[in-house]
Formats: C-alpha cells, sequence, structure tokens
C-alpha cells in the first residue's frame, strides 16, 4: 500500500489523497484514517469530508498550517477498517405504481422483465460512499452490473421527496425534489434527511445498505 | 420587550436569512452556508448591536416597511438604499419610524445585508439559521409578501455611516493555491492560470459564481468526486471557470484547478459582471499567514464599528433618518 498524498485546499484544508478509482479497498482506507483522526485530532481540527478516494481535513488556519496538520496525518497510528463489519440498514422501497415511475423503461433499456429489475436492485449490496450534491444525498455503490445504465440526457422534474434511484453503479434516495436524470424505480417511506430529527442523517460514510421490498399499501400506510 | 415587525414588500429571488453559518456537517452533504460576503455581513451585525441573524439580499435587491414601532437597521454590502425616496447611500446605520418604506438596489456587486436591532424570528436547522438556499433549510428564502417578526427590537440607535472594511475596492488579483486536482489539466493550461485574464459574469447564486475567461478543458472528466470547499476555482468539462461559494456541494465530480484563499474569496464573489479578475498563485505557507493578517485586520475594524454603536441623543429623536442623510 503506497501512504496517500497530502494536498493543500485553500487556505484551510488539506487533502488525503489515495489515488486510483472507485473500489472498497480504497475507500476503507478513507473511512480507516477518517476514524483514526476523529480518535485522534489534531490541534484545530473544524471537520473531515470522507469520499471515494480522498479524505478532506478543514482546519481553523489561525490555530494550525498544512505542514502541523500533514505531520499529524503522517504520525497517525491507523488501524485497518472493517467495512464488511459496518452498521446495516435495511430501507423498504415500493416498486409499484406512482412510486416506481421508470421502472419499466429501466426493463425495456436493460432487457429485463420489471421483475428482474426489482430482483436486481433487491439482490444489491450497497455501501454509503460520500454524501454529496445536497443535504442528506447519500451516493450509495454497489449497483449490481445488470442493473446499471447511463443516466437520461435531461433532468425531469416532479419526484417526490424518498425517491430511489439509479445511474451507472450508483442508487440515491433523495431528500429534496429536485429535477434530475437518474432513473427512479421505487419510492421509501425512510428518511436520510430528517430535518427535525435530533440524528438528521440517517447514514454514517461507510455504513451498508439493504433494500427490502414493500407494498402500495405498506408505503402509503 | 418591544415586538417590531418587518415586512417585505418586494424581495430579489436570491433574497435569504443567513447567520454566520453552519459549519461541522459537510460529511453529510451540508456546506456551511451563512453569507456569500462575510465581511458586509458581520458589519451589518456589529452595527446593529450582534443579533447574528440577517437578511442577506441580491439581483433585484428588496423594499422593507418597518411596523409596529421604530427599528434601528444597518445596511453594509454592495447596495444602496433610500428611505420614503431620501437616498441614504449604503454602508450606513439609520433607524425606521413604523410605516418608513426603505428601498435597497444594488450598487456596484453583487450581494448586501440589513440586520436590525433585535432579533428576527427564524427556525434553525442544525444550531443555525443560516439558509442552504437550495433545499430552502434553515432561516429560509425571503419573499414578498412575507412579514418578519423581530423580538427585543430596538428603535434607539443613532444612526451612522459605517467605515469601510479593510481593501474595500474591488479585487483585481484573487491569491490561490495551486489543485488539488490539477493533475487533471495539460501544462500548458496550468501554466495560462496566473497570466490569463478572467472576469466575473452576470451568472451567480449562492453556490457559485461563473468566471469568464480561456477554456481551460479537463484531460479527462472521468474523476471519482472528491471533497470540495469554499474558493475553488471549479472547471467543468467545457473548460468553464466556477468560484465555489457558500452553498458549494461538499463534494463532486469535476476537478478543482486552485483554491483562492479565504480572505479574498468573498470579494471575487461580490465582483459585478464584466468586472476583471486576475489570478496569483501563492504557497500554503504565505496563504496561511495572509489569511491570519487579514482576520486580525477585520476583527480590528469590526470593534471600530462596534464602538460606534450608541443611543441618539433626546434632541434628533424627531428626525429618525436625518443623521445619514447629511452625511452623503
Amino acid at each position: 500500500m503506497t501512504a496517500p498524498t497530502f494536498r493543500p485546499v485553500g487556505s484551510g484544508a488539506v487533502l488525503a489523497d489515495f489515488g486510483g478509482a472507485i473500489d472498497d479497498d480504497i475507500f476503507a482506507r478513507v473511512i480507516a484514517l477518517d476514524r483514526a483522526l476523529s480518535a485522534q485530532p489534531p490541534v484545530g481540527l473544524l471537520e473531515t469530508t470522507p469520499a471515494y478516494t480522498s479524505l478532506l481535513i478543514v482546519f481553523d488556519p489561525l490555530l494550525t498550517d498544512h505542514t502541523a496538520v500533514a505531520q499529524h496525518l503522517q504520525s497517525l497510528d491507523v488501524p485497518p477498517a472493517d467495512l464488511a463489519a459496518a452498521t446495516t440498514h435495511a430501507i423498504p422501497v415500493c416498486y409499484e405504481g406512482n412510486a416506481a415511475p421508470d421502472i419499466d423503461a429501466v426493463a425495456a433499456t436493460l432487457g429485463l422483465s420489471t421483475e428482474a429489475v426489482i430482483a436486481a436492485h433487491l439482490a444489491g449490496d450497497y455501501r454509503v460512499f460520500m454524501y454529496g450534491f445536497a443535504p442528506g444525498y447519500a451516493y450509495l455503490g454497489g449497483v449490481p452490473d445488470a442493473l446499471q445504465l447511463p443516466r437520461k440526457a435531461t433532468a425531469v422534474r416532479g419526484h417526490k421527496i424518498g425517491s430511489v434511484m439509479v445511474a451507472g453503479p450508483q442508487c440515491l434516495i433523495t431528500t429534496l425534489e429536485m429535477p434530475t436524470g437518474w432513473w427512479v424505480i421505487g419510492q421509501t417511506p425512510a428518511r436520510v434527511l430528517d430535518a427535525g430529527s435530533e440524528k438528521p442523517f440517517l447514514f454514517e460514510p461507510g455504513d451498508r445498505v439493504r433494500f427490502t421490498r414493500i407494498s402500495e399499501a405498506a408505503l402509503h400506510g | 420587550m418591544a415586538e417590531a415587525r418587518l415586512r417585505i414588500e418586494a424581495a430579489g429571488p436570491l433574497t435569504s436569512l443567513q447567520d454566520a453559518g453552519r459549519p461541522g456537517w459537510r460529511r453529510f452533504g451540508v456546506p456551511p452556508s451563512g453569507p456569500v460576503d462575510r465581511r458586509a455581513y458581520a458589519a451589518a451585525v456589529a452595527a446593529t448591536s450582534g443579533h447574528a441573524t440577517a437578511i442577506e439580499c441580491s439581483l433585484g435587491g428588496m423594499t422593507l416597511v418597518a411596523e409596529g414601532q421604530p427599528l434601528s437597521i444597518a445596511i453594509t454590502g454592495a447596495v444602496t438604499a433610500e428611505v420614503d425616496g431620501v437616498e441614504i447611500g449604503g454602508w450606513c446605520a439609520v433607524t425606521l419610524p413604523p410605516g418608513a418604506r426603505c428601498r435597497i438596489r444594488e450598487a456596484g456587486g453583487n450581494w448586501g445585508y440589513v440586520a436590525v436591532a433585535g432579533l428576527i424570528e427564524a427556525p434553525a436547522w442544525l444550531g443555525s439559521t443560516a439558509t442552504h438556499f437550495l433545499a430552502g433549510l434553515g432561516g429560509g428564502r425571503i419573499a414578498a409578501g412575507m412579514s418578519l417578526v423581530v423580538q427585543d427590537a430596538r428603535g434607539d440607535l443613532a444612526s451612522f455611516t459605517i467605515p469601510q472594511p479593510p481593501e474595500a475596492q474591488p479585487i483585481h488579483v484573487a491569491r490561490a493555491i495551486l489543485g488539488p486536482q490539477h493533475r487533471f489539466f495539460a501544462p500548458d493550461k496550468l501554466g495560462q492560470l496566473d497570466t490569463a485574464r478572467f472576469a466575473a459574469s452576470a451568472r451567480f447564486d449562492r453556490m457559485g459564481l461563473v468566471l469568464d475567461g480561456p477554456p481551460l478543458p479537463p484531460l479527462r472528466v472521468d474523476m471519482p468526486s472528491e471533497p470540495a470547499v469554499r474558493g475553488a476555482l471549479q472547471i467543468d468539462g467545457d473548460g468553464r471557470m466556477s468560484l465555489l461559494t457558500a452553498d458549494h456541494q461538499t463534494t463532486g465530480g469535476y476537478p478543482r484547478i486552485a483554491v483562492v484563499i479565504d480572505p479574498d474569496i468573498d470579494r471575487v464573489a461580490q465582483l459585478p459582471a464584466g468586472a476583471p479578475i486576475r489570478l496569483a498563485l501563492i504557497t500554503a505557507e504565505e496563504s496561511v499567514s495572509l489569511t491570519r493578517a487579514a482576520h486580525d485586520a477585520t476583527a480590528r475594524w469590526l470593534a471600530q464599528v462596534q464602538s460606534q454603536v450608541r443611543p441618539r441623543p433626546p434632541l434628533l429623536a424627531a428626525n429618525l433618518v436625518d443623521g445619514v442623510v447629511a452625511t452623503r
């Protein structure tokens, strides 16, 4: 394993870049460093942001600097992160009727039956790689190969909060009503972002997600 | 204590409530938000005795009417104001009599601030009333027809001209650090960074400002999404540069060729369409000492603003906005 590269990010942050592509081994190193920093924070640490292959470390430039933070990172004892043991969330999804406006188009595009699309989505073992785009938008990797298709050419409006959608290797549960070019294949009553809650975000980066199937009656019940 | 109302008669599409921001939640996709021009916001708050929630306005300005009782306010940023048709300029603290109509227009930049001497009632999210504009979370967007409740309202503050911040003139050269995703650009494109002439465009919102200039197309667009920060100079697939600001996406798949240092970010975000801007690449060490120096200068200036907040002498009580009119 090569050590990550530490790059300055403006006047108040350092990026630990592990290089490479999107995969579980690289990501496990991102999460391991994130956890080690949380256990042994350097002076002036404000927050961290994990992503697929890198970890952003934001610091207070009045209290520390890039060199001191990078030295702390290099000296950290970083125990490996066991992502297999991460928290697993069971997320109920309705794949029927108005809850799944694009599922027939996805099936037609992939040459599968609608039931095969649902079965493929349910079979996936998903990983929360990172949040981005907007509050609570958690990017889940792990969409099975048979279910991967490029996003739509143009964004479509009017999808409800809780839409379960896929594009390429990624799956996402929406927290806002936003136009999207992703394919909406279901709807969940679960809320990744619950603004009024004590714990407003359902997932931590690194967590696992499995989807379970529910009926339209259960979705609205 | 007294309660006043601030009725919003008109408001441009980017108007919202902001406090100093909501750091600490980026890992969940939540940028700090807060004011796009942090210095102008802080001056408005300092000039009205310090309640954190203020109004940020932009394109189209806004029109406010104080109701219920006199209300002292401060106006800062790239705006100018008139009260009942009398021009009072910008960067001033005034007291609005009940029924007085304060019209605020953009002037020489993109973002303006109105703070009030009192507590604007606003919903907090994750401990902050800063509005994440796209999500509408936090204090919230401001639109015509709304009426803000101001608790502990004061209408007894003397009018004064708020001193301009250090380096108040439009920024011409923004200092920046190369990277972190500069590996996605050919050497000749990187070489153009600190020689090319850029200009602010008219395309901006709370997420960012598009900068016009030579196209700097990335070599590849297959980057796994990486974390982003305020101040990042992000290059899209067509090679167009944007400065990321208060409501920036916390991660994204477009490479950031460089990041503007903290003291210069908001000054670039204030540049009106067509204003020229160049980049000067500096080292990380230089960026930290410049940021510390700018922080000290800003703190001294804000203390100076705060020292001018005082009750109005009784003789002037009848001429609420005159004190500022006379200074312009």
